[in-house]
C-alpha cells in the first residue's frame, strides 16, 4: 500500500527524520486558514498516490492565504493521471539552497534491501538513473545488520555527498532506515531532501516523501488500516475487502472467479484472447477465492461480481487442488438460489481436479438455465466471451 | 532420480498440530510420503494419530532430526512465527526447508534469507505449494492424484497453475514439480530448478511457469540460453494485469513499466524458449518439442 505524502512525512517525523510538516486541507477555505496559521509563503500540494504532480499543475506556491485558497480551488478535484485530488497539503515555503535524493527499498533481484543516494536530487529518480547514473550511489543493506552510522557514511560516500553535508545526512539516513524497518516498508524515498535556509544558518529537511508498506505486515502494523484511502477506493473493491476476498476491478465485461492467484491471472489472459474473436470483450475483474474455498466464499464472490453493472457474463474457473469441486458447485447453486430473480447474467463454469465428478453432477442435476458447464479452460473462456458479447 | 525430493526423503512438519499442518500431514501420508514426525515446542513428547499413523511431536527441528533422521521440513507455521521457525530449521542444518505459509512479511523473509546465506539449508517458498516427485515423495500441498512419475520437470510461481499443468500433461508424468512461490523474495528460484532439472537424468523436458513482477523470468531466460540443453517451454501469467495493482500474489505487480508479462515472454523467446498463450497451448508446445 502506498501512502500519501503527508502520511509519509508524519511517519518520517515519528522516527526522527526532519520534515516540513504542514497542514492537510480538504477545502479551499481550510487551505486559506492553514496558510494563515503557517504564515509567510506556503506551498499547496495535491495529495495523490502517483508521481509527476508538479508537471500536472498539482503543486503551487502561494504568497498569501488568499493565494493558497485560489491554489486549492484549482487543485482540489483536479484529475492527475486518472486519480482525483481530494485534499491538499499546505506546507511552509522553504528557501531551498540544494536538493538531494535518498531512499531505501526492497531489491527483489538480489533478495535484500538497497540504499540509493545522490547529492544531485530534485529531478525524478528514473531520469537521474538514466541521465547521470554515476551520480546515483547504490549500496546493498543487509536485512539483519541494518543501517548504523558507519553504513550511512558508506551510503553518503556512494552518493558523492561532500564531507560536511554528508555528515549532516548520516543521522537522517539512520532515522530513515528505522522508519523503513519499523513500519515494514518496501520503499521509503525522500526527493528532495533539501538544504534550506534557517535564520542565519541552514538545515536539512525532507520536503517530500514516498512510502510503500508491505500489506503482509498488516498483522503487526495495526495503524495500516487507518492509511486506507477509502475515498478513492472502488466500491466493489471495498465491499470485497470487507468480505476478505482478493478482488481487483478491471475494465471489461466478463466477470472472473477462480482459485489461486496464478490460475486467475491466467484466466484473465485467456478470456482477453478469446474476446478478440467476440467483439473485443475483456475480463471485468480479478477474483481469487483461494485454496479450500467454501460454498459461502463462492456465494460472496458471485454476489460481488453480479453487482458489477459492466459484467455481461461470468466465468468460474476452478482447478480443485485442495478446493473440492463439489463445494464450488454447491456454492454456485446456493448463490443462484439466494439471488433468485436478481440473477440474470449467464455463468460459464469449468471444473477440474478434486471431486470433479461430484461437482459436475451437482451442476447438471440442478440444470440452472443460467449455467453452462464447459470441459476445458480455453473452450469455457471462449463461451464466456461469446455470451458477454451477445449481452452487450 | 528427481530433484530436491526422492524416495529417501524423510519429512517432518513444523506446525504439525495446527489446522493446516494436520490436514496436509494426512494428505502427505496418504500419498505415500515418509512423514516421520513434527515440531511444536509446546507439545513436545506427545504423539498425534493421523488416520492410524502415529507420529511423534518434538520440541525442535534439531531434536526431530536426531531422533528420526529427517532431512526435509515442511512449514505450516503462521506468518508471525515463520521467521523464527525457518531460522530454527537453518540452525539445525536440515538440507531442505519448504515454507508453505502465505502472508509472510517481506522483511522477515529478507532476514531469514540473509541468515541462510553460506549455510546448508535449501529453502523453497514462502507462499508456495511445495514440491512433489510423483511416486517417490510429496512435501507440501500439491495433490498427489493428478499424475504419476514421468519425464517432465516443472517449476512454477503459482500453485494452481502447477496443478493445471500437471493435469494437462498427466499422461507424460513428472520427475518433480516445484512450486517456488509468488512472494517478492523466495528461496529456491526458477534458475535453481532449471539447473537441477538439467542435471537430473529422469527429466527430459522442462516447463517453466512465471508471472508478472520482478525479473526472475528474464534472468531464467539468460540462464537457459547459457546452460540448459534440454527442451524448455514457458508460460507467463498476467498479460492483462494493470500497472500498480497487486494480483493476488504479493510479488505479482507491474511497477514502473517493469515486470510485464510481455517483457518476460519476449526474453524467454529470445532465449529460444517457446511460450504458450494459454496453459493448454503450453502443454501442446511441450509435446511438440519432445516428439
Amino acid at each position: 500500500m502506498d501512502l500519501f505524502e503527508y502520511q509519509a512525512k508524519q511517519l518520517f517525523a515519528e522516527y526522527g527524520v526532519p520534515v516540513s510538516l504542514g497542514e492537510i486541507a480538504e477545502t479551499p477555505e481550510a487551505a486559506e486558514r492553514a496558510a494563515a496559521r503557517i504564515g509567510g509563503v506556503t506551498v499547496v500540494k495535491a495529495q495523490v498516490k502517483i508521481g509527476g504532480r508538479g508537471k500536472a499543475g498539482g503543486v503551487k506556491v502561494a504568497k498569501t492565504p488568499a493565494d493558497a485558497k485560489t491554489a486549492a480551488e484549482q487543485i482540489i478535484g483536479m484529475d492527475i493521471k486518472g486519480l482525483t485530488v481530494h485534499r491538499v497539503l499546505v506546507d511552509p515555503g522553504a528557501d531551498i539552497k540544494e536538493e538531494y535524493y535518498v531512499s531505501f527499498l526492497l531489491d527483489r533481484t538480489n533478495r535484500t534491501f538497497l540504499a540509493m543516494a545522490s547529492y544531485e536530487g530534485g529531478m525524478e529518480i528514473e531520469q537521474l538513473a538514466v541521465e547521470r547514473p554515476d551520480a546515483l550511489g547504490r549500496v546493498p543493506v543487509d536485512p539483519i545488520a541494518g543501517v548504523d552510522e558507519a553504513k550511512a557514511r558508506e551510503i553518503v560516500a556512494a552518493g558523492k555527498f561532500p564531507a560536511e553535508i554528508g555528515e549532516r545526512v548520516v543521522p537522517i539516513l539512520v532515522s530513515l532506515w528505522k522508519a523503513f524497518d519499523g513500519a515494514d516498508a518496501t520503499l521509503v524515498e525522500v526527493n528532495p531532501l533539501a538544504l534550506v535556509g534557517d535564520g542565519d544558518g541552514t538545515k536539512i529537511v525532507a520536503l517530500d516523501g514516498k512510502v510503500t508498506l508491505d500489506d503482509n505486515a498488516d498483522f503487526r502494523q495495526p495503524r495500516n488500516a487507518g492509511f486506507e484511502d477509502v475515498a478513492s477506493a472502488n466500491p466493489l473493491e471495498q465491499k470485497a475487502k470487507e468480505k476478505h476476498l482478493n478482488y481487483v476491478k478491471l475494465d471489461g465485461e466478463v466477470g472472473i472467479i477462480g482459485n489461486g492467484a496464478g490460475l486467475v491471472m491466467s484466466t484473465l489472459d485467456v478470456v482477453a484472447y478469446a474476446g478478440e474473436g467476440h467483439g473485443g470483450v475483456k475480463p471485468a475483474n480479478f477474483l481469487d477465492i483461494g485454496g479450500g474455498a467454501s460454498a459461502e466464499v463462492m456465494a460472496n464472490g458471485l454476489d460481488i461480481i453480479l453487482n458489477d453493472p459492466e459484467v455481461r457474463s461470468v466465468f468460474v474457473n476452478v482447478f480443485g487442488g485442495i478446493t473440492a469441486c463439489d463445494a464450488v458447485a454447491n456454492g454456485i447453486v446456493g448463490a443462484l438460489d439466494l439471488l433468485g430473480d436478481e440473477a440474470t447474467k449467464p455463468l460459464v463454469v469449468r471444473l477440474d481436479g478434486n471431486n470433479v465428478v461430484e461437482g459436475r453432477r451437482i451442476l447438471n442435476e440442478r440444470a440452472h438455465p443460467l449455467v453452462t458447464l464447459v470441459d476445458t479452460m480455453d473452450a469455457a473462456a471462449d463461451k464466456a466471451a461469446e455470451l458477454a458479447n451477445a449481452g452487450k | 532420480m528427481a530433484i530436491f525430493l526422492d524416495e529417501n526423503s524423510k519429512i517432518i512438519v513444523q506446525g504439525i498440530t495446527g489446522g493446516e499442518g494436520t490436514k496436509h500431514t494426512k494428505r502427505m501420508l496418504a500419498s505415500g510420503a515418509q512423514v516421520v514426525g513434527g515440531v511444536n515446542a509446546r507439545k513436545a513428547g506427545t504423539k498425534v494419530d493421523f488416520d492410524g499413523a502415529v507420529l511423534p511431536v518434538f520440541g525442535s527441528v534439531a531434536e526431530a532430526m536426531a531422533e528420526t533422521g529427517a532431512n526435509v521440513t515442511v512449514g505450516f507455521v503462521p506468518p508471525a512465527f515463520t521467521k523464527e521457525s525457518v531460522i530454527e530449521a537453518i540452525d539445525a542444518q536440515i538440507p531442505l526447508a519448504v515454507v508453505i505459509t502465505e502472508g509472510v512479511a517481506v522483511h522477515d523473509t529478507a532476514e531469514f534469507w540473509a541468515y541462510a546465506q553460506g549455510k546448508s539449508t535449501r529453502i523453497i517458498g514462502p507462499n508456495c505449494p511445495g514440491l512433489i516427485s510423483p511416486g517417490k515423495s510429496n512435501a507440501g500441498i500439491i495433490p498427489a492424484d493428478i499424475t504419476q512419475a514421468g519425464t517432465v520437470g516443472l517449476v512454477s510461481k503459482s500453485g494452481t497453475l502447477t496443478y493445471q499443468m500437471m493435469y494437462e500433461l498427466r499422461d507424460l508424468g513428472f520427475s518433480t514439480a516445484v512450486g517456488i512461490g509468488g512472494d517478492p523474495i523466495i528461496g529456491t528460484t526458477h534458475i535453481d530448478c532449471l539447473a537441477a532439472f538439467q542435471d537430473d537424468p529422469q527429466t527430459e523436458a522442462i516447463v517453466m511457469i512465471g508471472e508478472i513482477g520482478g525479473d526472475a523470468e528474464e534472468r531464467a531466460a539468460a540462464f537457459i540460453k547459457a546452460n540448459v540443453t534440454k527442451p524448455v517451454v514457458g508460460y507467463v501469467a498476467g498479460f492483462t494485469a494493470p500497472e500498480g495493482k497487486t494480483m493476488g500474489h504479493a510479488g505479482a505487480i507491474v511497477s514502473g513499466g517493469a515486470g510485464t508479462a510481455q517483457g518476460k515472454k519476449e526474453a524467454l523467446e529470445a532465449a529460444g524458449v517457446r511460450v504458450g498463450k494459454t496453459p493448454s497451448e503450453t502443454a501442446r508446445l511441450l509435446r511438440e518439442v519432445i516428439s
